[in-house]
């Protein structure tokens, strides 16, 4: 039930339509999860501005009244970061979703945040461009939120994340006043504020406009499908690439469990059934000599660390084929069982052997489903655990399960994400890879930003693991996501 | 006490070096807690306080009640050939960290302009990016953490030793390119590329548009150099404009960018192919040079507007000392320019959406110029936000926004 004041359906009415103000339960219940189905948080309302003077607005409005609120994409994120709870209002940006301009000559575009990601990179297909960060779900995500999450995807190994394609960003911060940060250029004014906004998880204010960096399409490209019947081989020849010096476009790694949840699908790609794991490997640059000699290196590389067979996709279709596979992975899962965590963490990728292992072994002890389909080359982890929601003792053994595989990975000189956030499901673990003076730190800056923490409230950084400071903190709000049962 | 005594009885003589022309009191901290306790102290005290590196960089020339040199944090904890990182602290040289990378077949690529000597510190925190930021980005691409001593003397970690990291907010970016005034960088986590296998540089004289329509063409080409760099006459030592191609990869990767060079300019035979010793020589002195003059100062615009800027640039302060990324709409120029002249061009320029950021200068102008400044709306409260979280006694004397 919402908490907040009756009339603020009615305000918001005001400034976006009626129509575009959800606040029925039925209608807010529809935005209680993210794409993480472990936790659960209904709106107090939901509002869906059509404009960037309408998002100006309703945060203004929210401003006046001291109203937290959460703002949101397409809700595709994995962290429980984009969940509002009853005392909170749901400030949805899928409306703006405006390219504003393409600039081929500058390599540039300027776009509102509910553009989605794969609308963009086609849209600047034409002109030889595209926008590089591809997480798995560009099909629905938005730039806005990537921007907020600092996304990854299969081909930042080589291009970078959401960050190093950020130019400049418009903000409205929760005092709703607005703010420009960095240029068209990418030089910032002073510090590098549009590189600390990004991947600050909507804490620090609502980007309303986006200047992206555009990337030119390849001109050549090889996508190499390497089988292993060992999973540790297969890390070995992630490290061997790697240590070699080469920089594939993208080099991902599923285990058999994956392999066989794909084929089983519609998105089946061909994958070897049998094969403990499979890399996808692709490679890519504007000459077809030099790219074809770094598929023979690879290889070469690859036969070296113990591959069964190595293949090249013949065409485009192909190619396409093998990458639905791996980008639709996470949903031929739901064949598996009919809940899935899709873990994120990061190790150092000589390490990426042993901790697959040890992962192994935790899935094993726990009796539980862990498949892995995840960034090899960047040592970026997503073991996904498959467990059914409604069996108690099964959540308490993926919760147990969850945390000990974060312990490896730290242990290995990781990090517990990579690319999904902090967000309401990691807050536990911060104080594992932050001391409190570091968590301090963060919580500060925060308040630079949100002096009244407003903005998507309780995530990101645990109040209470944090060395205080400043004196006498403003604090109005802290919802928490409700964990749907133990998990 | 004196500050002097006081610092002796804190850290120990090994800590306290011979003190500069200006006679202020030099302490090298052998450790990064011995930064924080340093710190901590200084604004219990009231102390101000100066940062410094090698002293190759910025003028030592800020006043202060001491200067904190970062030369004896010089440890490299860990290089990681395996995962192409390494772990610095941050007063160690970069000519000596490349050295030991090297020797582990592992490659830092930022060339940022100075000497040899300059401190991984001074680098990290102003962001100092050279001609390879045409092919590998700038300076806080190559970051992968750092860890600070803020003005009231408290470590934080930020970031980590990963690839990917999105635990938490970014403050190494805030760092990088902060000119210390958030803190004081003592130890950085770097992300390394393999040595290339090959690496080549071709220069071309010319004239300047004759050139910068050159460095068009070859970017619309698709061809992706490490370096793409226009340097003045009296900069490069020629007689004429050049414009210099760095190629760096596999041989066979270098030997198509090759051709693809002669084929995007007109056919081959018009760049000159350096032999490997002159072309560390040409890089050595380009950024050296650029060290020399009283100011040097970067702008940073987009790629079309490149040409445009240079007329600026020559029209208001003349154009002896450049090195630009026409393609990455990177300029640096060097010089000798009063407080006045930069604060109007960065007025000029910041109405073409161009910052100006104020690299090194005397402190006088530093002091009325600032690093920074002519913020966008609604940015500069931000930035003094930031200050105040940390360094909430201003110990710190940084050069931020100018008179």
């Amino acid at each position: 039930m919402s908490t907040l004041p009756r009339a603020l359906a009615g305000d918001l009415a005001a400034i976006v339509g009626a129509r575009h103000v959800r606040a029925a339960p039925a209608e807010r219940a529809t935005y209680a999860m993210d794409g993480l189905p472990t936790h659960r948080c209904v709106p107090g309302v939901v509002v869906l501005p059509g404009t960037r003077e309408e998002a100006i607005a309703v945060v203004r409005l929210l401003a006046t009244h001291g109203i937290p609120f959460v703002p949101r994409g397409a809700g595709t994120g994995l962290s429980g970061g984009a969940l509002a709870d009853a005392g909170a209002v749901l400030l949805v940006l899928t409306r703006l979703n405006r390219i504003l301009k393409i600039d081929p000559a500058n390599r540039l575009a300027l776009v509102e945040p509910g553009v989605v990601n794969a609308r963009l990179s086609a849209a600047t297909r034409p002109y030889g461009l595209h926008y590089a960060p591809d997480p798995s779900s560009q099909s629905a995500c938005t730039i806005g939120g990537n921007v907020a999450e600092n996304a990854g995807g299969p081909h930042c190994l080589k291009y970078g994340v959401t960050v190093n394609h950020i130019l400049a960003l418009e903000v409205v911060l929760a005092s709703g006043e607005t703010v420009k940060l960095g240029s068209p250029g990418g030089e910032p004014w002073g510090p590098d504020l549009v590189g600390l906004f990004v991947g600050s998880e909507g804490n620090f204010g609502v980007a309303t406009r986006i200047t992206v960096r555009l990337t030119p399409l390849p001109r050549a490209v090889r996508t190499l499908l390497a089988d292993f019947g060992a999973l540790r081989a297969a890390g070995e020849g992630v490290s061997a690439i790697i240590a070699a010096g080469i920089v594939p476009a993208a080099l991902e790694m599923m285990d058999q469990s994956c392999i066989r949840a794909v084929e089983a699908s519609v998105y089946a790609a061909g994958y070897p059934c049998d094969a403990a794991a499979v890399l996808l490997v692709e490679l890519d640059g504007r000459y077809d000599a030099a790219v074809e000699a770094e598929a023979v290196a690879v290889t070469e590389i690859l036969k070296r660390a113990g591959a069964r067979a190595i293949r090249s996709a013949r065409d485009e279709g192909e190619r396409e084929r093998l990458w639905q596979g791996r980008k639709k992975a996470f949903g031929a899962m739901g064949r598996l069982s009919r809940d899935l965590v899709v873990q994120d963490a990061v190790v150092p990728r000589s390490a990426l052997p042993d901790v697959l292992e040890t992962i192994a072994g935790i899935a094993e002890r726990h009796r539980l489903v862990v498949s892995n389909v995840f960034h090899a080359g960047d040592g970026n982890l997503h073991p996904n655990i498959s467990f059914d929601a409604t069996d108690d003792a099964m959540r308490a053994r993926v919760e147990e399960a969850s945390s000990e595989i974060m312990a490896a990975c730290i242990a290995a000189g990781g990090t517990i994400t990579g690319e999904h956030g902090i967000g309401l499901d990691k807050l536990r673990y911060m104080p594992l890879i932050f001391d409190a003076e570091s968590l301090g730190a963060m919580l500060a800056v925060r308040r630079v930003f949100d002096p009244e923490e407003r903005v998507n409230p309780g995530k990101v950084v645990p109040v209470h693991a944090c060395r205080e400071w400043t004196q006498g903190s403003r604090r109005r709000a802290q919802p928490r996501g409700e964990p749907v049962g133990a998990v | 006490m004196t500050i002097l005594q006081k610092v002796t009885a804190l850290l120990g003589e090994g800590a306290v070096l011979e003190a500069g022309t200006d006679r202020v009191p030099r302490i090298a901290p052998g450790s990064p807690d011995a930064v924080a306790l340093l710190l901590g102290t200084a604004h219990q005290e009231g102390w101000r306080v100066r940062t410094e590196g090698a002293g190759t960089w910025l003028p030592s020339d800020a006043p202060a009640d001491l200067a904190l040199t970062t030369r004896r944090l010089d440890r490299v904890p860990a290089v990681e050939p395996q995962d192409l990182t390494a772990t610095a602290e941050a007063g160690i040289g970069l000519d000596q960290l490349r050295q030991q990378l090297a020797d582990r077949g592992a490659w830092l690529a930022i060339d940022p302009p100075g000497l040899g000597g300059r401190t991984l510190g001074s680098v990290v925190a102003t962001a100092t990016a050279g001609p390879l930021r045409q092919g590998f980005g700038p300076v806080k691409d190559h970051l992968l953490g750092v860890t600070f001593v803020t003005g009231d003397g408290r470590m934080v970690q930020s970031g980590g030793r990963v690839m990917k990291n999105v635990a938490g907010y970014d403050l190494t970016r805030l760092q990088a390119g902060g000119f210390g005034a958030f803190g004081v960088i003592v130890l950085v986590h770097l992300r390394l590329r393999a040595l290339p296998r090959a690496d080549v540089t071709h220069l071309l004289e010319g004239s300047r548009d004759e050139l910068t329509q050159l460095a068009e063409d070859i970017a619309a080409a698709g061809l992706t150099p490490a370096a793409l760099e226009l340097v003045s006459p009296a900069l490069a030592r020629r007689d004429r404009w050049v414009l210099a191609v760095r190629l760096v990869g596999s041989p066979t990767l270098v030997a198509a960018d090759e051709a693809g060079l002669g084929a995007a300019t007109g056919g081959g035979g018009r760049f000159t192919a350096l032999r490997a010793e002159e072309a560390h020589g040409f890089w050595m002195r380009l950024a050296e040079g650029l060290a020399v003059r009283p100011v040097t100062f970067r702008t940073g615009g987009v790629p079309a507007a490149s040409d445009e800027l240079l007329d600026l640039l020559q029209h208001q302060l003349g154009d002896e000392w450049i090195s630009a990324s026409p393609a990455a709409g990177a300029i640096r120029w060097s010089g000798d320019a009063t407080a006045d002249r930069l604060q109007r061009l960065r007025r000029t320029l910041a109405a073409l959406e161009v910052p100006l950021t104020l690299e090194r200068a005397p402190w006088a102008v530093r002091h009325a110029v600032g690093h920074f400044g002519a913020y966008r709306e609604g940015a500069g409260p931000l930035v003094a936000g930031l200050r105040r979280t940390f360094d909430p006694g201003g110990a710190l004397v940084v050069a931020t926004d100018g008179e």
